[in-house]
């Protein structure tokens, strides 16, 4: 399956090459947002907020929401704002 | 004590400056600033006063640990009836004005009246006096700090003024000091510019010498600076990105209002985002952020410092705009970028400038101008001279009538109105995307629930800052609810408001509670202040304040019916992202808000739950 993942903030030079902080990566059927987070060695304690679709998932169970062809991936370091 | 026990009353009928004690039966029960400011005015101001009038008051306030070593320990508020609302307004600044109110050895300075001529009030210390501002009237707010330097010799002097928004009538004019930090909303800068009061500059040489127990206090504010520093919001996020990071968080959640409310996502959010600001500009490969920025004792700094691109449409003929200044925080990016469909960073950059200069709030002066879009677009504004762009997305009407607005010139005077009384003179008060007359800030309601009943109940009007549930919801600070769900909303949006009036009367700044609790400012406030300030004492401080400015809102004729959200909000359904198909369920919410703040059916605080606040 094929899902995009989108960096932001301080992330996303981590990304080379990509576009805005976006790519498109082919994964095996049962992938989670921890194999992206893996796949591209993104330092685990830098990854603070990941939304599914927009949908939030907790960092603790970033290993378990099975991804599916067509997600948007997003992932922020620790942000705030207001 | 941190206070200086002392407070400043001018007289602008009578041109006389007094000095007063601090009333500290009142300090000990409502702390400073918002909370004791607020107790001042409603004791002084007949809550149906016309906040034009000469009748109406201001208050300057700064809190116990503002011009401490207290880490964001720079704040002031000023607090008023606002213009825009008919309710209790009180706005919050940063920068070095507060603090160097409390080296002057003044807590607040509480103005009354109207001058015969425009005035500028002049504080040295002790020593008090009202000049004429005859010389600087009409000046933007950056040309009359600079006269006023010139004047006195003294470039350490700290003003807060306003500019020709708020001698024009604005209804949405700021007060703005340090050339670009502001107490913003609500209109307190109209309120100034009624009284023709252009500004207020202030030398301070005395410290503050007050603290109850120092050694505690060094300890205490150490350990929370500590806090602060190791927390990976306040130590990591806030200072690189600022707030402008959340742009595309709150745009991938589906909570990003655009183009008045009709969508809740931007196409354009990537191109005027924190990371956009970072990137070097294809024009002359610099890009539009400059640096970082910290107001007095912050130890966070997510202050933006912007530089425009010379050769962009909207300053190739402007050099007054060309040097760096206060850059795009994320509310503003929002109201002159996804609230008018504007994707022109560096047209909401000189938009922001211009706000800044002008002295008005560029969330509402940004959102107002998304709803004359509107009211254009359906033709409810034919006949009217607009100028031909005014149309989503034009960075041309953007920059054309941000410039209109403030010189009080054209379709500008329309804008000038707010969008609640702009949409209600053509027809359409329904497209007024506001609560009790205050435009939304950033946030859609329909994509993050408890934001909806934050907004209807905000004292002030539609505000992010008087409840920001966003932190739980979207960020998960201090922990993570669902932004869809509406159980357990109104005990959240109660906890939140009632320690934001605790951070806010204590001189800090709020973005402090994205690391700190109560626990971390409490051992502060009490090594700092006589009394004791335990976490649950500043608990029922804030709830004490929330309830005071929920009387003055009732007895300046509010009633529950003021607590609700525009129809768009509660009946047209978000129509992509992960909030689609979902519309604010206030209703699901608001009993149990009533039953938890001990009000009645009708919104109104019981007898019981009074005399258990000390009210």
């Amino acid at each position: 399956m094929r899902v995009k993942l989108k960096l932001f903030a301080s992330l996303r030079p981590l990304l080379a090459g990509a576009k805005n902080g976006e790519i498109l990566v082919d994964l095996d059927a049962g992938a989670t947002p921890q194999t992206l987070i893996e796949r591209f060695a993104l330092p685990r304690e830098q990854v603070h907020l990941i939304l599914v679709n927009g949908f939030y998932v907790a960092p603790d169970a970033a290993g378990e929401r099975a991804l599916e062809e067509g997600d948007e991936v997003a992932m922020w370091p620790p942000v705030a704002g207001g | 004590m941190a206070w200086q026990r002392k407070i400043l009353r001018v007289n602008l009928t009578e041109g006389t400056c007094t000095p007063e004690p601090l009333n500290m039966e009142w300090a000990a029960q409502y702390l400073g600033q918002r909370g004791l400011a607020t107790k001042y005015f409603v004791e002084e101001v007949d809550a149906t006063v016309d906040p034009l009038s000469p009748d109406n008051k201001m208050i300057m306030a700064t809190g116990p640990l503002t011009g401490t070593i207290a880490s964001t320990g720079g704040r002031y508020s000023v607090i008023t009836k606002g213009p825009l609302t008919g309710a209790i307004a009180c706005s919050n600044s940063g920068g070095y004005f507060g603090a160097e109110m409390k080296f002057a050895g003044w807590d607040m300075i509480i103005f009354e009246g109207k001058a015969d001529a425009p005035v500028y009030l002049y504080l040295e210390d002790d020593e008090a006096e009202l000049l004429s501002a005859d010389a600087i009237w009409g000046k933007t707010t950056w040309d009359t700090e600079a006269w006023i330097h010139t004047q006195h010799q003294d470039p350490q002097i700290r003003i807060s003024s306003i500019g020709p928004a708020g001698e024009n009538g604005v209804t949405y004019a700021c007060i703005v000091n340090d050339l670009h930090r502001a107490a913003g909303r609500s209109g307190v800068g109209t309120v100034m510019g009624s009284k023709n009061l252009k500004a207020v500059a202030i030398r301070g040489t005395q410290g503050v010498r007050t603290v109850k127990d120092p050694s505690r206090f060094m300890e205490a504010t150490t350990a929370a600076k500590k806090v602060l520093a190791d927390n990976a919001v306040t130590g990591q996020g806030l200072p690189t990105y600022g707030t402008q990071v959340l742009m595309n968080v709150i745009n991938e959640t589906g909570a990003l209002p655009t183009r008045n409310h009709r969508d809740v996502q931007f196409e354009g959010a990537g191109k005027i985002s924190g990371e956009a600001m970072h990137e070097p500009r294809a024009s002359d490969g610099k890009p539009n952020l400059v640096t970082n920025a910290a107001c007095f004792a912050c130890t966070i700094a997510c202050g933006r410092v912007s530089r425009l691109d010379k050769n962009h449409f909207t300053v190739k003929n402007k050099p007054e705009y060309w040097g760096a200044s206060g850059g795009l925080e994320y509310e503003n990016a929002w109201a002159l970028g996804a609230a008018t469909g504007t994707d022109d960073l560096e047209a909401l950059t000189y938009a922001n400038f211009l706000c800044n200069a002008y002295g008005m709030d560029p969330i509402t002066f940004g959102t107002t101008l998304g709803a004359a879009m509107e009211l254009k677009e359906i033709g409810a504004l034919d006949g009217v001279e607009t100028g031909d762009d005014l149309v989503f997305g034009s960075a041309q009407a953007l920059a054309d009538l941000v410039e209109k607005t403030g010189k009080g010139e054209g379709f500008g005077v329309e804008l000038g109105l707010g969008s609640k009384l702009l949409c209600d003179k053509y027809g359409h008060p329904d497209l007024s995307m506001s609560v009790k007359g205050q435009e939304f800030p950033a946030y859609d309601s329909r994509g993050i629930q408890g934001m909806g009943l934050a907004y209807a109940t905000s004292n002030r009007g539609a505000c992010h800052l008087r409840g920001y549930t966003v932190a739980s919801e979207v960020l998960g600070i201090p922990v993570k609810t669902d932004p869809h769900a509406t159980e357990g909303k109104a005990e959240l949006v109660k906890a939140f408001q009632d320690a934001t009036a605790a951070f806010d009367s204590a001189g800090i700044c709020l973005f402090t509670s994205f690391a700190w609790t109560l626990a971390d400012v409490a051992p502060q406030v009490d090594a700092a202040c006589e009394g004791e300030w335990s976490v649950e004492n500043l608990g029922e401080l804030g709830e004490r304040i929330w309830n005071l400015e929920r009387e003055f809102n009732l007895r300046a004729g509010l009633t529950a019916k003021d607590d609700t959200l525009p129809k768009r909000l509660l009946t047209e359904a978000a129509k992509t992202g992960p909030a689609k198909g979902l519309v604010n369920k206030l209703g699901e919410m608001l009993p149990e808000y009533y039953q938890l703040r001990g009000w009645s059916e009708d919104g109104v605080p019981t007898d019981e739950t009074l005399k258990r606040l000390g009210l």
